[in-house]
C-alpha cells in the first residue's frame, strides 16, 4: 500500500507539472543534433509518417496533395482540440515524453510561450530563414522569437468590419468609419429596436488586445526574459474610453462569440457588426446560411479620422515540437503547406493567406463572395493585411494571460469595475505570473 | 390485511380520508372529525375501490410533483427529437419546441452517417468496441471477484473490503491524468487499450456482486453440491451463475452506461480521431463552430446526439426488469 500511495503522489506531481503551461522546468531535454536542408531532401526520399495536430480545415487538402506528390510519405492529420485545449494536450504529451506529434498548429499569440518553454524546434537550419520575404510582416514577426524561427505562418487574420447591410439600410444608418461613429451607430440601432445590438461582447482577450493593437497601444514589450507590461499608453486609453461607453450604455449584446446563440444573432440580424479576423467568411456561410446576402465587409473603423490602421486577430502557424522523431520530414510538410503551391491550394480552399504572393494575386483579389452579395471582399482584407501596425508582440506566456482575462477585465462587463481598472488588474496578474516563472518584469 | 379504509384505526388512513374529503367537494366544509363522513360518500368510495396501505389512493400533490419531474426529464429529450428534424437554417430561426419549415430527419440522419467520410459510423463502431470489451470485461471480472469474495473465507478479506469501498469513493476523473502518464510511459496512450483497460476496473460493480452473491447464493446449496462431488468451477458455472443473473445484468447495465457515456478518459487518452468514441466525436464536431474558418454543423450534432442516445434507451427498456430487481437486492430481509 505504501509504495502505491507514493507512486500516486509522484504521478500527481507529474500531472501538475504537465498542466502548468510554460513552466520551463518541465521542458523536455533536447534530443540532439540539428538538421539541415539536406536532411529534409533525404527524408522526403525515404518517406515515413508525419503526425499533424491541427484543426485548420484546409490542411486536409494540403495533406492529400503532399501525399500525392511524395507517395512514400503518410500524413496523419489529427484534430486534438481547438486552441488552448490542443495546447494542454501538447504540453501533456511533451511532459509525458511520448505521444507528441511531429507538427502542431500553434496560434501566433501562443508561439512565444512554446518557444520559450523550449518545446519547439528552431527551424532556420532546415531552411526556414530562406522564406523571410515570402510572408507578410505581422505573421512573420509572430513566429520569430529572439533570433530563431520557431514556426511557419499558415494563415493570417487581418481584421475588418463585417456588417449586416440589411439592418443598417433598414434604419438608414451609415456604416461607421471611425469608432466614435461606431458608438453613435450603436446608440441609433439600439434605440430603433431594443433587440438590436451593434455587436456582441462578454469579454474576449483576443478581441481586446487586437483593438488596442489597432489603436496604437503596445502593452507588451519582450526582450529575452525581460518583459514590460503596461496599459498606460494613449492607444489603450482611447480604446478603454470608447468601449466603456458601449458597456455603460448596454449597447453590447451579452452573447459569447462562437456559441450557438452567436450564430443565431448573426443569422437574424440582432448582432449587426463584427470586428473580426479574415477567417470569418467560412463560418458565415455554414453557420448563418439564412443571412446570405445580408452581410458586407468594410475596413475596420478608425481611431483617428482618415487614418488607415489595422490589426491582426487570430491566425496560426505550423511548428515542429522538439519531441518529434522525424523533424526533417515534419519540416518538409510544413514548408509545403505554408509556401508555394501548397499555400495557394489552401487559399483557394478558403484559407486567408499569410504569403505575399497569394495576397497580391489578381485572382485572389477579384474573387467574389456570393455570401456578401458578390462583393470582392478580399480586397478590403488584403488592404488590412498591409496596414497592420508593426511592433506588436504578445507575452511569452500569453496563453496563461488570456486565461485570466475573464477574472480581471471580464469584471468590467458584469460589475461597476471600469475597463481601465480591469486592465490594471490584468496587468498585475500577468506581471505576478511572469515573476513567478522567472521573468524580469518591468512595471 | 382487509380493513375498512374509513376506519379510524391508523393515522395514515385518517389523513388519506381527510385529504380525500377536502378535494372531493361533496364533503367540503363538513366541520366534524374526518370519521363522520356524509353517509353517502363512504359507501360510494368503497364501491369504487378499497384503498389499503399497499394500494393507496392517488395523492394529487404527489402526482403533480411526479408530473413535473416527468416533464423536466422528457423536455430535453423532446427538444432533441424535434430539433433533429430541422436543417441548420431552421435550427436558428424557428421555435425550439415545434417543427421547422421542412421535415429533414431522414436527410439529417443520412448526412450524419456520411459526413466527414462516414466518421460517425466509425465512432459508433469504436464505442461498441469499448462497451463490449470494457463493460463486458468489467462485468465478468466483477462477477468472478464478487463471487469469490462472498463465498470463500481467506485472510485479508476485510482489507480487500476496505480497499474496494475506498476505491468506490475515488472518482475515475481524479485518476485520469495519472493513468494517462502511466499509459503514456507504457506506450499505450492513443490506442484503444488506453480506454478499454481502465474501464475493466469497476469497484462499485465488484461491491454490488459481492453483496448480491451473499444474498442470492445460499451456502447450504454450495455445500450440497460439494458433497455431491462437483468441482468449484462446475459449481460456479452450473449453480451460482444462473442465480446471479439479475445482479450480473445490473452490473452490466451500470458499466455499459458508464462506458458508453465516458468522455473524460478518452478525451485524455485518445488523440487519433479514428479511435474516438461517439462522445469525443460529437465534441469535435461541436468545436468546428468555435473554429475560425471551421464549418458549424449544429444540425448534424443534434441528429448525432439523438442517434447516440437511442441504443442506450433501447437497452434500458429491454433490461429494466433486471435492473429493478437488481437495485432492490438486499433491501428486504427474507
Amino acid at each position: 500500500m505504501r509504495t502505491k500511495s507514493r507512486r500516486r503522489i509522484l504521478s500527481a506531481v507529474a500531472a501538475t507539472c504537465a498542466l502548468t503551461l510554460g513552466a520551463t522546468a518541465c521542458g523536455s531535454p533536447d534530443p540532439g543534433a540539428e538538421g539541415s536542408a539536406k536532411d529534409v531532401a533525404s527524408a522526403l526520399e525515404s518517406g515515413g509518417k508525419v503526425t499533424v495536430w491541427a484543426w485548420e480545415p484546409t490542411l486536409k487538402k494540403a495533406a492529400a496533395d503532399f501525399e500525392k506528390k511524395y507517395p512514400k510519405v503518410h500524413v496523419e492529420l489529427v484534430n486534438a482540440g481547438t486552441g488552448d485545449k490542443q495546447y494542454t494536450a501538447l504540453q501533456n504529451a511533451i511532459a509525458a515524453g511520448s505521444g507528441a506529434p511531429d507538427v502542431a498548429q500553434v496560434e501566433y499569440y501562443a508561439v512565444g510561450q512554446f518557444a520559450i518553454g523550449k518545446s519547439l524546434q528552431e527551424l532556420s537550419p532546415y531552411g526556414a530563414s530562406a522564406h523571410d520575404q515570402a510572408f507578410t510582416t505581422g505573421p512573420w514577426s509572430a513566429v520569430k522569437y529572439g533570433n530563431g524561427i520557431y514556426a511557419l505562418p499558415m494563415d493570417s487574420g487581418p481584421m475588418a468590419l463585417f456588417y449586416n447591410k440589411k439592418v443598417f439600410d433598414r434604419y438608414g444608418i451609415a456604416v461607421p468609419t471611425t469608432w466614435d461613429e461606431y458608438v453613435e451607430a450603436a446608440r441609433a440601432l439600439h434605440k430603433a429596436d431594443p433587440k438590436l445590438y451593434i455587436t456582441n461582447d462578454t469579454g474576449d482577450a483576443g478581441a481586446t488586445t487586437s483593438l488596442i493593437w489597432q489603436a496604437g497601444g503596445r502593452p507588451y514589450k519582450v526582450e529575452g526574459t525581460e518583459i514590460g507590461i503596461g496599459f498606460g499608453d494613449a492607444g489603450t486609453a482611447q480604446y478603454a474610453a470608447t468601449w466603456q461607453k458601449l458597456i455603460d450604455e448596454r449597447l453590447l449584446a451579452p452573447i459569447t462569440s462562437w456559441s450557438d446563440e452567436w450564430y443565431k444573432g448573426l443569422s437574424d440580424g440582432s448582432i449587426a457588426t463584427l470586428s473580426i479576423g479574415a477567417c470569418m467568411p467560412a463560418n458565415f456561410v455554414t453557420g448563418a446560411p439564412a443571412a446570405s446576402g445580408d452581410w458586407r465587409v468594410a475596413p475596420l473603423p478608425q481611431w483617428t479620422k482618415g487614418a488607415k490602421a489595422a490589426a491582426e486577430n487570430g491566425g496560426s502557424s505550423l511548428a515542429v515540437p522538439k519531441a518529434s522523431k522525424n523533424k526533417a520530414l515534419a519540416y518538409a510538410f510544413i514548408e509545403y503547406a505554408t509556401t508555394g503551391a501548397g499555400a495557394t491550394a489552401r487559399v483557394s480552399a478558403g484559407a486567408f493567406p499569410a504569403t505575399r504572393a497569394d495576397l497580391e494575386s489578381q485572382a485572389f483579389l477579384d474573387s467574389p463572395f456570393p455570401y456578401f452579395g458578390g462583393q470582392p471582399a478580399n480586397r478590403i482584407l488584403a488592404d488590412a493585411a498591409r496596414d497592420v501596425g508593426t511592433g506588436w508582440s504578445y507575452l511569452p506566456y500569453q496563453v496563461y494571460a488570456n486565461s485570466v482575462f475573464n477574472d480581471t477585465v471580464g469584471k468590467a462587463y458584469v460589475s461597476s469595475t471600469t475597463l481601465a481598472q480591469g486592465l490594471e488588474a490584468w496587468r498585475a496578474a500577468s506581471a505576478k505570473y511572469g515573476k513567478d516563472q522567472g521573468f524580469t518584469v518591468a512595471e | 390485511m382487509i380493513t375498512d379504509p374509513t376506519g379510524p384505526s391508523s393515522g395514515t388512513r385518517e389523513r388519506t380520508v381527510h385529504s380525500g374529503a377536502d378535494s372531493n367537494g361533496a364533503a367540503a366544509g363538513s366541520p366534524g372529525p374526518p370519521v363522520t363522513q356524509p353517509p353517502h360518500a363512504a359507501p360510494r368510495r368503497r364501491r369504487r375501490r378499497a384503498h389499503t396501505p399497499l394500494d393507496p389512493r392517488p395523492s394529487i400533490p404527489l402526482t403533480l410533483v411526479t408530473g413535473l419531474v416527468l416533464v423536466y426529464t422528457l423536455l430535453p429529450l423532446a427538444w432533441l427529437v424535434i430539433n433533429a428534424t430541422k436543417d441548420q437554417e431552421d435550427l436558428l430561426d424557428s421555435f425550439g419546441l415545434w417543427l421547422g419549415e421542412d421535415f429533414q430527419l431522414w436527410d439529417n440522419i443520412s448526412r450524419t452517417l456520411t459526413y466527414d467520410d462516414g466518421a460517425f459510423v466509425r465512432w459508433t463502431l469504436n464505442t461498441l468496441l469499448y462497451v463490449a470489451a470494457g463493460a463486458g470485461g468489467a462485468t465478468l471480472l466483477a462477477v468472478l471477484g464478487g463471487y469469490a469474495l462472498a463465498v470463500y473465507e481467506f485472510p485479508g478479506r476485510r482489507a480487500v473490503f476496505a480497499v474496494v469501498i475506498g476505491a468506490v469513493a475515488v472518482p475515475g476523473t481524479a485518476l485520469a491524468v495519472p493513468t494517462f502518464l502511466m499509459f503514456s510511459g507504457m506506450g499505450l496512450a492513443n490506442t484503444p487499450w488506453a480506454v478499454i483497460i481502465p474501464s475493466l476496473v469497476s469497484p462499485f460493480g465488484l461491491y454490488l456482486m459481492w453483496v448480491f452473491t451473499a444474498q442470492a447464493v445460499p451456502s447450504e446449496l454450495l455445500e450440497a453440491a460439494r458433497i455431491d462431488g462437483a468441482g468449484e468451477l462446475r459449481i460456479f458455472f452450473r449453480i451460482a451463475l444462473p442465480l446471479l443473473v439479475p445482479g450480473t445484468v445490473t452490473v452490466l447495465l451500470f458499466s455499459m452506461v458508464a462506458t458508453w457515456n465516458n468522455y473524460f478518459l478518452p478525451l485524455i487518452m485518445i488523440k487519433d480521431p479514428d479511435w474516438y468514441p461517439l462522445t469525443l466525436g460529437l465534441n469535435a464536431w461541436s468545436a468546428q463552430a468555435r473554429t475560425a474558418g471551421g464549418e458549424p454543423v449544429f444540425d448534424l450534432i443534434i441528429t448525432g446526439s439523438l442517434l447516440t442516445i437511442a441504443p442506450i434507451v433501447v437497452v434500458f427498456l429491454l433490461l429494466q426488469r433486471y435492473w429493478q430487481s437488481g437495485l432492490a437486492a438486499g433491501s428486504v430481509k427474507e
